[in-house]
């Protein structure tokens, strides 16, 4: 079966700076894959590579098989694949619930049928849904901007997986999440992908985090895969190790 | 022939004026992400300000003029920044445009108001009369605007390039974060452009206002010919400025005289808009990465 | 004050402002019912600026141009013999077509290049409305432009011409109205909040961009269409850069992107300068000067000043919508 992502030889540059350098890897169906690397080792730009944010300078980027190379971030979403940010993205004036419904929204009917058609688009069930299963029951009339950081976190991975996707990229999720909250997110993510058969893909700092989540490790540094395979073997991997104490 | 020369250098002359208004709007831009809608209106109140010195203070010309310098650039470039820049940087560019459209209006109803709706004559920096160069019979006015406009905008690059603040203010408006860590004084760095462009637009207002007269509703052209001539010229550059104010200039002078004086203003915008849409960086200018 | 406290006080003053509106005509001289009557077609416009600008967070200087593509629409047809309706709509759709084929290319560049752009179109539209004169009568204007006819009953006097104007801004208030409580406004506040965000949503920014800013236009077009027989008479003058800056002044001062904007703004730029009539070039400066100290402390204009003294909890992250592009906005989305 063809690997749900497959990035290839992908290469960006900003004027004379290499941000991400001859990239290559597959995304299988199913697995949690983790991204890690010392700052600056180009792991968002390789993100917003893959997901259209930017256009790659060379490289290409096959979504089951299919090239997606630098295609719109909202073609994408829906072809199956979505996102959460580093610097979280939620709408601070829209209630909890709303910000799901806004989440959904686009993938149900038409722009037109949307505009006569009912004013939640039909996802009032769902968002509730996601409310219960994040635990943000409490909390789904209150406006997003008032929520704790943590829960803001919780949302933003709630609103990337509201449209049921195949595909979800997740920018450094556990950044600035308290202990208790992280137990929790982690929890979550193993229980959508093992129920939904969703497939991730997790850029992390927090080691912990990424080990105990993740099935596969892909190392970046300088912009380089400089190594790939299960945690407990990146783990031990001299290069791996070189490359983050030598920064 | 004679007369194509003629025209080319009334049409570099204006050009050289719209090029000042350009290069300090361009200058603003750069530094401090200040679009300054009042520019047209920055380069209409200093020649008022020469006026009330000789009208009301009963000053010679040239006395007027230093005095009205430092006026202007007490007013339109030191107070322009600290009480209406500053305050508002920290909201975002959009309310700095809508209160520089508010300034705008401010500015000329406050002339209309306090000095009058007429057209008042401004004493020229030369004399009406033509030169006679190759055979073609030049308006002497049109060549020394061009000449103080080029000696004005070689003085600003001279300054920009060859002198310690000068390198110090281009690595500001390149990157004023990078120039901070180099221990830049960007604050002030910021400042000196608000007076730099206060000084171009008065120099501007010297020029123009003998042709068009000293009059409260000069602003409207002029600020659209220096948008214009900013943008078309490439908006973070200050030689696009420069190029987008003679070219402009060239362009309006041909057009009201070959094609119409009626759609005289057809040609630039028409040129505004193929730029702004095919080649938003202007003729130029740099490509700014656009992430979306 | 509570949200349902706030509610209660929205509904008295949005009663008290109805009644006002519905006897005021019966107190006021044919020239308050006229400059009352051009309130009510200005706001209009300034609720499609509003969509634009308030809403998908676009700054357009093109409104006055629709406005008067919309009028001499309707002028030109009117006084041929057409029937209002069938003008009314072709100014409306027009003005749509036209904003989508002028937003189509023209969204996609940056803000600041955008209202150029539109300053660029307005002008160019306005050359056209005084230089092309088999078309529109350039300066000499379209004149005896008829009122119109509804089943049988003539609107030509003031009083019920102004009724009839009320009806169209009640039903284009409350077209308007649900719009944003649609998906559409959702994706609206999504793409001027957050356009990255909105995106990895799968909302087509370009797309909702584009049909705001033409939903807009069109807007401009009957607002324009409503103006033709208002006034009788129509040339270029009114239809200048000027009525765009207006316009646009008139969105910010009432509040960008609340419903009620554009009404509060048009009674600012409306009907305040009538009633200061005598002291005329000093209301254009107080009003500029206004306009100035809203930006520097309430950038979301005297509805977001309301907003922010009533709310109870003076938190940044606030119910009301910060204006887009701008670091309050970013601050408040993350």
């Amino acid at each position: 079966m063809s690997p749900v992502l497959e990035v290839r030889n992908l290469r960006k540059t900003f004027g004379g700076i290499v941000a991400v350098d001859d990239v290559s890897f597959d995304v299988h169906e199913g697995e949690i894959l983790g991204i890690i690397g010392p700052n600056g080792s180009g792991k968002s730009t390789l993100f917003n590579c893959i997901l259209g944010q930017l256009q790659p300078t060379a490289g290409e980027v096959f979504l089951h098989g299919q090239s997606v190379t630098g295609t719109r971030p909202c073609d994408l979403n829906r072809l199956g694949v979505s996102r959460t940010f580093q610097l979280l993205q939620i709408f601070p004036q829209l209630t909890v619930r709303e910000n799901l419904i806004l989440a959904g929204q686009e993938h149900q009917g038409t722009m037109l049928s949307r505009l006569f058609g009912r004013r939640d688009a039909g996802l009032t069930g769902a968002a509730n849904q996601m409310i219960e299963f994040f635990r943000l029951g409490h909390l789904a009339d209150e406006k997003a901007g008032g929520l704790s950081y943590g829960q803001q976190k919780l949302l933003d991975a709630a609103m990337a997986f509201m449209a049921g996707p195949r595909l979800v990229l997740l920018d450094e999720p556990a950044g600035g999440v308290n202990l208790t909250m992280l137990q929790s997110l982690r929890e979550r993510l193993k229980a959508i992908n093992s129920e939904q058969r969703a497939t991730f893909v997790v850029i992390e700092h927090n080691m912990e985090f990424v080990m105990a989540l993740c099935s596969r490790i892909v190392v970046l540094a300088e912009g380089r895969v400089i190594a790939q395979g299960n945690p407990a073997d990146v783990r031990r991997d001299p290069k791996v190790i070189e490359a983050y104490l030598g920064h | 022939m004679a007369d194509f020369i003629q025209l080319l250098i009334a049409g570099l002359a204006t050009g050289g004026i719209y090029a000042l208004a350009a290069v300090g709007f361009t200058l603003l831009w750069q530094t401090s992400q200040t679009i300054n809608f009042a520019q047209g209106e920055f380069v209409m109140l200093p020649a008022f300000f020469v006026l009330i010195g000789m009208n009301y203070f009963g000053q010679p010309f040239w006395l007027s003029v230093v005095i009205a310098l430092v006026v202007t650039m007490v007013t339109l470039g030191a107070m322009f920044k600290k009480l209406i820049v500053d305050p508002m940087i920290n909201h975002g560019v959009l309310p700095l445009v809508i209160a520089t459209i508010g300034l705008a209006i401010l500015m000329k109803e406050g002339v209309r108001e306090f000095y009058g709706a007429d057209a008042w004559p401004f004493p020229p920096l030369a004399e009406a009369i033509n030169v006679n160069v190759l055979g073609a019979a030049l308006s002497l006015q049109s060549l020394v605007i061009l000449g103080v406009s080029i000696a004005a905008v070689l003085a600003l690059q001279l300054f920009l390039n060859g002198t310690r603040t000068g390198r110090q203010m281009q690595a500001t408006a390149q990157n004023p974060t990078v120039a901070r860590l180099l221990g830049i004084p960007v604050e002030r760095m910021i400042l000196y452009t608000f007076l730099i462009n206060a000084a171009l637009v008065m120099l501007a207002a010297l020029l123009i206002t003998p042709i068009y007269l000293a009059k409260f509703s000069n602003g409207e052209l002029l600020g659209l010919y220096a948008f214009i001539a900013a943008i078309i010229g490439g908006f973070n550059q200050m030689r696009g400025a420069i190029a987008g104010g003679l070219l402009l200039g060239v362009i309006d002078n041909f057009t009201a005289v070959y094609i119409s004086t009626q759609y005289r203003l057809v040609v630039p915008l028409l040129f505004l808009i193929v730029i702004i849409l095919f080649r938003p960086q202007g003729l130029f200018g740099r490509v700014e990465e656009r992430t979306v | 004050m509570t949200p349902s406290q706030k509610k209660v006080l929205a509904a008295a003053v949005l009663v008290a402002a109805a009644v006002f509106l519905l006897v005021a005509p019966h107190l006021l001289r044919p020239y308050g019912i006229f400059i009352l009557s051009t309130w009510v077609v200005m706001t209009i416009a300034a609720i499609g600026l509003n969509l634009t600008l308030g809403y998908a967070g676009q700054v357009s200087l093109a409104q006055a141009a629709f406005v008067g593509i919309g009028a001499y629409i309707a002028a030109y047809l009117t006084t041929r013999g057409w029937p209002f309706w069938s003008t009314y709509i072709l100014a409306g759709s027009s003005c749509f077509v036209v904003g989508w084929a002028l937003g189509y290319p023209a969204l996609r560049v940056q803000h600041h290049y955008l209202a150029f752009v539109t300053l660029a179109f307005n002008t160019l539209v306005y050359l056209i409305f005084r230089n092309e004169e088999w078309l529109t009568r350039g300066i000499y204007g379209i004149m005896n432009i008829p009122r119109p006819e509804v089943l049988g009953w003539s609107m030509a006097r003031p009083i019920p011409f102004y009724y009839f104007l009320l009806a169209h801004l009640v039903l284009i208030s409350w077209a308007t109205w649900g719009l944003i409580r649609s998906p559409w406004g959702r994706a609206f506040i999504a793409v001027r909040e957050n356009p990255i965000r909105a995106l990895s949503l799968g909302i087509d920014t370009r797309r909702y961009t584009l049909m705001a800013f033409a939903l807009g236009a069109g807007l401009g077009g009957l607002s324009g269409a409503l103006y033709a027989p208002l006034t009788q008479f129509v040339d270029p003058t009114p239809f200048a850069l000027g009525l765009s800056l207006n316009l646009l002044l008139m969105v910010i001062v009432g509040g960008s992107g609340y419903f009620f904007g554009p009404f509060l703004g048009a009674v600012v730029a409306v009907l305040l300068p009538e009633w200061l009539r005598f002291a005329q070039g000093y209301y254009l400066m107080g009003y500029a000067a206004l306009v100035m100290l809203l930006m520097a402390f309430c950038p979301t204009g005297l509805l977001g000043f309301v907003d922010r003294v009533l709310t109870s909890k003076p938190k940044t992250t606030s119910a009301t919508p910060p204006l887009a592009g701008t670091p309050a906005a970013q601050k408040a989305a993350g």
